[in-house]
């Protein structure tokens, strides 16, 4: 057996009475792709955190190469040579490749020599593991997977060994998620070390070597990858046996409940985000919005939903909708039965500082059932958040709780039964999942169905193409404001989708 | 996860706050060469030991309500009000103007037409900035303290140039006429044999300062507007989603915030002086953010945060009267509590959160 590339020995660490890490220790060989997967709020971040020098462990000890190794800060992180590519990239944007490089890692005062010796050190590099880059461009000129090319190479650059990845593909599209594997493995084949922490059991089954699965700040299991299976890890992962996929007859698609014709939508600054697109939405089916984000589906929500203003038309069962003035908020648009399950819970789906009970009405605050005279009727309220919390599950069943000390899953519970209980004809959804435990996600992918199968009109927006794919009847791709094409489920496939959410048309549908 | 109790946040972390100015202002009185223990007495003597000082505390108290009030309003819409100075000046104009021009029957009808007056103007001077920054993205902080400059100048030209009566020399309206002078303490209070609050001008309008309290409270936490108001102060984004419009809430919660402030008129215009001066309203304005701050908010916090800062006012003015402690450094000691009530909140909140923490913990 090899000195293992870096070794955790009972890692924990708690903030405050929340145990993050809980006696973690793991082991990784040199020059494999070990997996790290498990819920939000696992504790993977926490323990990357610790890793990288962010945060100090309250008991345990990291061994790199044998030795034991002190991490107090990201300095030594990098020193003892591990390397780290956040979710969140940390780039300068207005910089170019060559300066996101040196940055931080000069050789002197004067910064002419530090470039042109790292411009030879990055060709070496980029030849060495065929990781090509213009290093002249501006990180804003370039696309998000060549941006996450430049910090793999500034922790190349920095001589890393371990190189650790947290989400790596949760903003790329499919075909830059495979560019983006094979390059880890070419890494691996030179003997580096890669972690890859994320929550899709796809890629874990397919790139890596070994995994750990994480459940509540623990370490369930670490298993070598192909001796295990989706169903295994998802059930490691959330304690119990859960459904992957949704169960659904077929659609039973009837009128056209939305239509919308040539909308065009612009952002405050101006610049156009939806190009004159056309949809339709019938009663009865789900249709479902793939593409990467930023490509102008967040703007069509917000026109549908009332919080943008928009230019073209949008009919609903028939009859036109206010795209901008007067009659185009978000009131307005509940009283014509839509309803709205925004992409960002935490930021407009609920006051995080409410309690249940006052987010129950958000939105619908004005209904005369709230009101008793001049005052807000809380009690009304607070019964009818009782029964919400009950019918949807959420946990703790506590209607005075703030939004913000509910878990994600339990948040867009909230959000979801208040919406859906409104029994709209009109269901917008955008990443019903995203943040939300995978025990919580079967939950509200069975609610929207459900809403489906009583005829009524749902679009759903979402990153994630193993959702569209689940829950979707028909679906459309949008990329750089347009819609690519649409396609049915059944008759398509994600590299097809892949290639038309990187704006390559297909025949058109 | 609430970090630690209730109380601890509403009443613990307060105290605390005050402690440590106390005894940083003790520190500064012995640095000078006086006694910091007489000069405490001094103060509560001379603020709370007798009906006299009472109803010079609850004077300035109620002054400090009207304004904290105003403060704690806009907050909630996640707003800085600074312009209650101002705000508080032209609700002073509105009540001189309702006082001198209308011939009253008497002092109750008189007082709601004040505080209507009152209100109208306030809210109208905060109308403005409102419309700036709801409109025109002007940021409220910047346009309320400038507003508060114009007031001061506006007021000026109007007792020096319009109201001033003639051959007087002072820059001040005529008295108002009896009929509209509001009953003092004094006067509600006093038996023939007892005679109580002899001399001071804590009067009725404390009791409009409280009743204001219970209707903002009621505004903020019973009431729709005050639900989408709170909803748009944690959230704009939020507030969007819900249909809410951003310009209605900015403008109306200045508008309130604005009356409130206005409001204080009734007090140190019609209550006290009984006549509109320059520089009626002697700072409560700026006092009014630093009782909003302690009292977080809340009406009751500010109810009790005014009373507080009535008995800096009314103590210290003793200590300026009784001992060689300069009026300066009164001044210094009253900043001293704002700086820890208000801006050092999370100095003694972080160690207190940590401390509960632990303490739960140990509990588990």
């Amino acid at each position: 057996m090899t000195v293992p590339a870096i070794e955790l020995k009972g890692i924990s660490k708690a903030f405050g009475p929340v145990q993050a890490n809980k006696d973690i220790s793991i082991s990784v060989a040199p020059g494999t792709i070990h997996g790290i997967i498990g819920e939000n709020g696992a504790g993977k971040s926490t323990l990357m955190s610790i890793l990288y020098g962010f945060y100090k462990a309250n008991k345990g000890e990291i061994w790199i190469k044998g030795t034991k190794t002190d991490i107090p800060d990201s300095q030594a992180a990098i020193a003892s040579g591990i390397g780290m590519v956040f979710q969140h990239f940390k780039l300068v944007e207005n910089f170019t490749v060559l300066e996101n490089i040196v940055l931080g890692a000069e050789d002197g005062g004067l910064l002419a020599p530090s470039l042109s010796k790292a411009r030879k050190e990055l060709k070496d590099l980029e030849e060495e593991y065929e990781l090509f880059v213009d290093p002249d461009k501006r990180i804003d000129e370039i696309g998000v997977g060549m941006q996450q090319r430049v910090e793999i190479l500034k922790a190349l650059y920095r001589k890393a060994e371990i190189l650790i990845l947290d989400e790596p593909t949760g903003v790329l599209t499919p075909a830059e998620a495979d560019q983006l594997f094979r390059i880890l493995d070419r890494l691996r084949a030179e003997g580096k070390t890669i972690i890859v922490i994320t929550h899709k059991l796809r890629e874990i089954m397919e790139n890596t070597d070994t995994v750990s699965v994480m459940r509540r700040g623990q370490m369930t299991a670490t298993v070598k990858t192909n001796e295990t299976s989706p169903e295994e890890l998802a059930e490691l992962m959330v304690g119990r046996k859960v459904l992957l996929q949704v169960d659904k007859v077929p659609a039973q698609p009837g009128k056209p409940i939305l239509e919308v014709e040539n909308l065009r939508v612009f952002d405050s600054a101006g610049v156009e985000r939806v190009k004159g697109i056309d949809l339709n939405v019938r009663a009865g089916e789900i249709l479902g919005i793939a593409g990467v984000a930023g490509n102008g589906q967040s703007e069509l929500l917000e026109v549908l939903g009332g919080m943008r203003p928009g230019q073209g038309t949008i009919r609903l069962n028939g009859a036109p909708l206010a795209l901008s003035g007067a009659g185009s908020d978000g009131q307005a648009r509940r009283a014509q039965h839509i309803a709205h399950v925004p992409e960002d819970r935490q930021r407009e789906g609920l006051i995080m500082d409410f309690h249940a009970w006052e987010n129950v009405a958000f939105g619908y605050h004005r209904d005369p059932a709230y009101q008793r005279g001049i005052f807000m009727d809380n009690a009304a309220l607070r019964a009818d958040t009782e029964a919400k919390i009950e019918k949807f599950d959420v946990r703790p069943p506590d209607a005075w709780l703030a939004a913000k000390s509910f878990s994600g899953g339990n948040q867009q519970k909230i959000v979801v039964a208040r919406e859906i209980e409104r029994n709209p004809d009109l269901l917008l959804v955008g990443q019903p999942t995203r943040g939300v435990d995978i025990g919580a996600i079967e939950f509200i992918h069975k609610q929207i169905v459900a809403l489906r199968d009583q005829g009524k009109a749902i679009l759903l927006v979402s990153v994630e193409l193993e959702e569209i794919f689940s829950l979707s009847d028909r679906i459309a791709v949008m990329f750089d404001g347009h819609v690519m094409g649409e396609r049915l489920p059944h008759e398509t496939d994600e590299k097809e989708l892949g290639l038309l959410m990187a704006g390559v048309a297909g025949e058109a549908a | 996860m609430e970090k630690m109790p209730k109380w601890a946040d509403v009443v613990l972390i307060p105290l605390i706050s005050l402690l440590l100015a106390t005894i940083l202002s003790a520190l500064v009185i012995l640095a000078i060469g006086e006694n910091p223990i007489e000069a405490v007495n001094l103060m509560v003597t001379g603020a709370l030991g007798s009906t006299y000082g009472w109803g010079y505390t609850l004077y300035y108290a109620t002054n400090f309500m009207f304004t904290g009030l105003a403060v704690a309003v806009a907050f909630h819409a996640r707003m800085f009000n600074i312009g209650g100075e101002g705000q508080a000046m032209l609700g002073g104009l509105g009540v001189a103007i309702v006082c001198l021009y209308v011939p009253w029957p008497h002092w109750s009808i008189a007082l709601l037409a004040a505080c209507a007056a009152s209100m109208i103007f306030g809210a109208a001077w905060a109308a403005i900035p409102a419309y700036l920054q709801a409109k025109r993205g002007s940021h409220i902080v910047i346009t309320t303290i400038m507003f508060n400059f114009i007031a001061a100048a506006l007021l000026n030209y109007m007792l020096v140039n319009v109201m001033r009566p003639q051959g007087s020399q002072d820059p001040a309206t005529a008295r108002f006429p009896e009929a509209v002078h509001l009953p003092t303490f004094q006067s509600m209070f006093s038996t023939a044999e007892n005679i109580v609050f002899r001399g001071a001008p804590a009067n009725i309008s404390f009791f409009v300062a409280i009743l204001a309290c219970f209707v903002v409270w009621a505004l903020i936490w019973r009431t729709r507007l005050g639900y989408e108001l709170r909803a748009y102060g944690h959230s704009e984004t939020g507030a969007v989603y819900a249909g809410i419009s951003p310009v209605r809430i900015t403008i109306i919660a200045m508008l309130i915030s604005g009356a409130l402030a206005g409001l204080m008129a009734t007090n140190n215009v019609m209550g006290e002086a009984e006549r509109l001066v320059l520089n009626s309203t002697e700072g409560a304005g700026f006092i009014g953010i630093a009782v909003a701050l302690m009292g977080r908010s809340h009406p009751f916090g500010v109810f009790l945060a005014a009373i507080l800062f009535g008995f800096l006012y009314q103590g210290g003015a003793e200590l300026a009267l009784w001992t060689s402690i300069p009026r300066e450094l009164i001044v210094v000691i009253q900043a001293l509590v704002i700086l820890f009530t208000g801006a050092l909140d999370n100095m003694v909140r972080m160690p207190l959160e940590k401390l509960f923490l632990s303490l739960r913990k140990e509990a588990e």
